[in-house]
């Protein structure tokens, strides 16, 4: 038996600047506040929801069951099951099609996607040489054999290992690897600061609508997104140093997403239970697709979704211009452009193995509440920060309004989905 | 805490003032409770109205010792509550019969203890409408006199009420959920309620919408109303989410994360609640600011964003919810509570603008309820004195410390004392009460 699975809505705590009002804040915490903001906002205290799932990018080893801890701290029926997901940047999106998934197939009636980042937070481990020792230690039977190892160690090893954004197979970061995808693709510098400058102002007049009233709960007295900037420009973004591709690079720390800390859910149910709950239908999950393209090898590392969209829709036989709203994931302003310019690529759309170009998209339909340039990007999050905002957007539209989503996610994957009002 | 209000609370401060002559203030009964002691029963020309609530209320009574003799006669042992029918009172000399009942009772009463007395709306011969306002006077006197936290409190009830109409203001005086209620003189009509005991929890499945609900008195009302069975819609500023999810979750109910002074206010709540499939049997206008300033330094923006918070809002929702043809509006036989304050009532410096608003939110509900009373919507206010919060926490220590004790109770209230109050006038059973305003001040020395 198969069901719709349905966006009822979401919460989200507001986004901040790591190091920021929330450097504080556990993931742990960040994510039970979302949970219990989205609680509160559909009534769910101590109901037992069929599963949530969640999870982070950065994590500590002592996290490793964070959404089954969250949801124990939170609000929820402590009968409630969770799990942990990982898909790196596309993880909130992930986790959305997971719990969709399992609605469809009346595996669960009702469930949470989310995900949570906080790179204040962030597991800062030993060295492998000092992880050794210390193993070596604790296993030693007497007090001088305990003592004995240590005798190995250097200054070297004593420096901490803070995460990094890194490609393992090519030792590149995130920015470094679009910087050779935006000269690749010839992505200009002011094609960037543009897509940003509209990002702050696209999230600044849905702030000033309220329209993040019922997605938004606020946290640590923080009530608005704080790496927003309203009064940006382009003129002002002109104005900053290039952060990757050397001094002549075009991407900067304003058309480049900011370390962020924040939390985000959605929760998706049956058609039949939120009726049944009495809860708001947004949009229902239509269908979702991950790709990966082969970056160790010389592909665009961010560029993973083009695969993704272009098989989604020809299975689903839907053009770009069957949608009303199309969010893409603004890991870089140079990501969003490189995608469009992509999908409009009729060679390296064959090259992906798709019948031909996605072709092109109005802009005035794409990311038209802001995105993470304004928002941020607390990794895990943003995918479920994207989904309630769409299915509201969509449902603001009216029933069969369609929306796209694209998001990039390390490892050379991209991860899509497809959302349609109710 | 400042030095000052830290030596105050320690225990050689109140030594110091105890010796000083202030007294520890009595700890007042609250919640669901009955007075320890009998409950003495008395009539004053007949009535029995008072004895057949009693017997609604389920509550055993004893029969009064009268002063009628050259020594004051004792009750021997401490007494709960004297209950006085003195619906059928209308001759200066049956004044002396009160006195009688009260002089005996007064000395024995037991702390948080009730002495309530039930008379008719003024109406008749001269005499007899001079004999209604004395006894208002008594009331407010007794309420002074009573040590311990007892309290003294008049019910004008109509002449056609019945004990169904009766029973949920007398449980509601008797019990301690009345704590911080003194001195206070009521109406209740007659509105054909069915003879029903006193309900546990009266507002069972039903929907009530708080304003300002994230902390303070509007946390507390939402509490104590959940506690009596209500769905909670529990609505604040979106800036004040964090504190209102909590207090959302921690009820079962839901946050709604609203500007009262939204055009569209009144439309967001009745669809969050239609959305829900239900119907709003109450609102608690609970939301509300200050501005303080002395008038010759309020300027036009103090005043108006104090009137339309206030007093406009709450207008304009009202107008919507009351609209029988919204959906999620609020039903017939509903709820509609406004806060006044002892500062409106009386005035205070300082608050022009919030004395404004707060008289006007009186006005307001004596001018609603006749209107809606064919719908058998009831319309009421509570007038808190001084409430301990976070918001009087504020107030300079010394200030504070004046303020709290300025009243027959010698202490601030509490945020729920406000909450019971509320939850008495939505419980259905009080339909015969409203256009009323019931202070919640523990008869405070200003504000009439």
């Amino acid at each position: 038996m198969t069901h719709n699975a349905v966006v009822v809505g979401g919460n989200r705590t507001p986004f901040a600047k790591a190091g920021g009002p929330f450097a504080q804040a556990s993931n742990h915490d960040l994510l039970t506040a979302a949970l219990d903001g989205l609680v509160a906002r559909f009534g769910l205290a101590g109901e037992r929801i069929g599963e949530v799932a969640a999870g982070a990018v950065l994590k500590h080893p002592k996290d490793f069951n964070l959404t089954r801890e969250a949801v124990l701290s939170s609000a929820l029926s402590p009968a409630t099951p969770a799990c942990d997901l990982q898909q790196a940047c596309g993880t909130g999106l992930e986790t959305t099609i997971y719990i969709a998934n399992k609605i469809r197939l009346g595996q669960i009636e009702s469930g949470i996607a989310g995900g949570v980042d906080s790179t204040s937070d962030a597991p800062i481990t030993v060295s492998d040489p000092l992880r050794r020792t210390l193993l070596k230690a604790n296993s030693a039977r007497s007090a001088m054999d305990r003592i004995k190892p240590f005798a190995s160690v250097r200054p070297s090893h004593l420096k901490p290992q803070a995460p990094s954004v890194t490609e393992p197979r090519t030792g590149l970061s995130m920015g470094e690897h679009q910087a050779l995808t935006t000269e690749r693709w010839g992505i200009s510098r002011e094609e960037q600061d543009e897509l940003a400058a509209a990002s702050h102002h696209h999230l600044a007049a849905a702030w000033d609508d309220g329209f993040f009233d019922d997605l938004v709960t606020p946290y640590l007295r923080v009530a608005g997104d704080a790496i927003l900037r309203a009064d940006t420009s382009v003129e002002k973004l002109a104005k900053l140093r290039p952060a990757f591709g050397g001094e002549h690079g075009t991407m900067t720390a304003g058309n480049s997403t900011a370390l962020s800390d924040g939390a985000a859910t959605a929760l998706l149910a049956s058609e039949e239970w939120a009726a049944a709950h009495h809860m708001p239908v947004l949009a229902k999950v239509v269908d979702a697709e991950v790709a990966a393209v082969d970056h160790p090898g010389g592909d665009d590392l961010l560029l993973g979704p083009v695969a993704a969209a272009g098989r989604m829709l020809e299975r689903q036989g839907l053009t770009l211009d069957d949608f009303d709203l199309i969010e893409i994931h603004e890991a870089f302003a140079s990501t969003v452009l490189t995608t469009l310019k992509a999908w409009d690529d009729e060679d390296y759309c064959r090259g992906l193995g798709l019948d031909g170009k996605l072709g092109t998209i109005d802009r005035a339909r794409l990311n038209v509440t802001g995105s993470s340039l304004a928002v941020g990007h607390p990794f895990a999050a943003t995918g479920a920060r994207i989904v309630p905002t769409l299915a509201k957007l969509l449902h603001q539209r009216g029933a069969g309004s369609k929306g796209l989503i694209s998001m990039c996610a390390a490892g050379g994957q991209g991860v899509v989905a497809i959302l349609e009002a109710v | 805490m400042g030095a000052l209000e830290k030596a105050f609370y320690s225990p050689v401060g109140k030594a110091v003032s105890a010796k000083a002559g202030l007294k520890e203030p009595p700890r007042l009964r609250r919640g669901r409770t009955w007075p320890d002691g009998p409950i003495v029963l008395a009539s004053i020309g007949g009535g029995d109205l008072a004895s057949r609530t009693m017997r609604l209320l389920g509550r055993a009574t004893e029969e009064p010792v009268v002063d009628e003799g050259e020594s004051a006669p004792g009750y021997g042992s401490r007494i709960g509550a004297l209950v006085v029918d003195a619906t059928a009172a209308t001759r200066i000399d049956q004044l002396e019969e009160l006195r009688a009942l009260l002089r005996p009772a007064v000395r024995a009463i037991e702390r948080s203890g009730r002495i309530v007395v039930l008379a008719r709306p003024a109406a008749g011969d001269w005499e007899a409408q001079a004999v209604a306002r004395a006894l208002d006077g008594i009331n407010r006197t007794v309420g002074k006199e009573l040590r311990g936290g007892a309290t003294a409190t008049l019910l004008e009830v109509a002449p056609d009420a019945g004990p169904g109409d009766l029973v949920s203001t007398l449980g509601f005086v008797l019990q301690g959920r009345s704590a911080f209620v003194d001195g206070q003189r009521w109406h209740v009509d007659a509105a054909n309620q069915a003879q029903d005991p006193l309900a546990e929890r009266p507002l069972d499945g039903r929907t009530i919408v708080v304003t300002g609900a994230a902390r303070g008195i509007g946390a507390a009302i939402a509490r104590t109303l959940a506690r009596d069975g209500a769905r909670i819609v529990a609505i604040d500023i979106p800036p004040a989410g964090e504190a209102l999810a909590a207090v959302a979750n921690e009820v079962g109910g839901t946050a709604l994360q609203l500007d009262i002074t939204a055009a569209d206010a009144g439309l967001r709540i009745a669809s969050h609640v239609a959305q829900r499939g239900e119907r709003i049997h109450g609102i608690v206008h609970n939301a509300g600011i200050t501005r303080d300033k002395m008038l010759v330094n309020t300027d036009a923006q103090r005043w108006a964003s104090v009137l339309e918070v206030n007093l406009a809002a709450q207008m304009r929702i009202n107008e919507v919810l009351l609209d029988p043809a919204t959906a999620g509006g609020i039903e017939d036989g509903g709820r509609v509570i406004g806060i006044a304050s002892t500062s409106g009532l009386a005035g205070n410096k300082g608050q022009t603008n919030y004395a404004a608003s707060k008289a006007g939110v009186a006005g307001l509900v004596a001018a609603m309820a006749p209107d809606l009373a064919a719908r058998a919507i009831t319309v009421n206010a509570v007038a808190p004195g001084f409430i301990e919060t976070e918001m009087t926490g504020r107030i300079p220590f010394v200030q504070r410390e004046v303020f709290r004790r300025s009243n027959s109770l010698s202490q601030g209230g509490r945020p729920e004392d406000v909450a019971e109050t509320i939850g008495y006038l939505l419980d259905p059973s009080s339909q015969g009460v409203t256009g009323q305003v019931i202070r919640v001040c523990g008869q405070n020395l200003v504000g009439a």
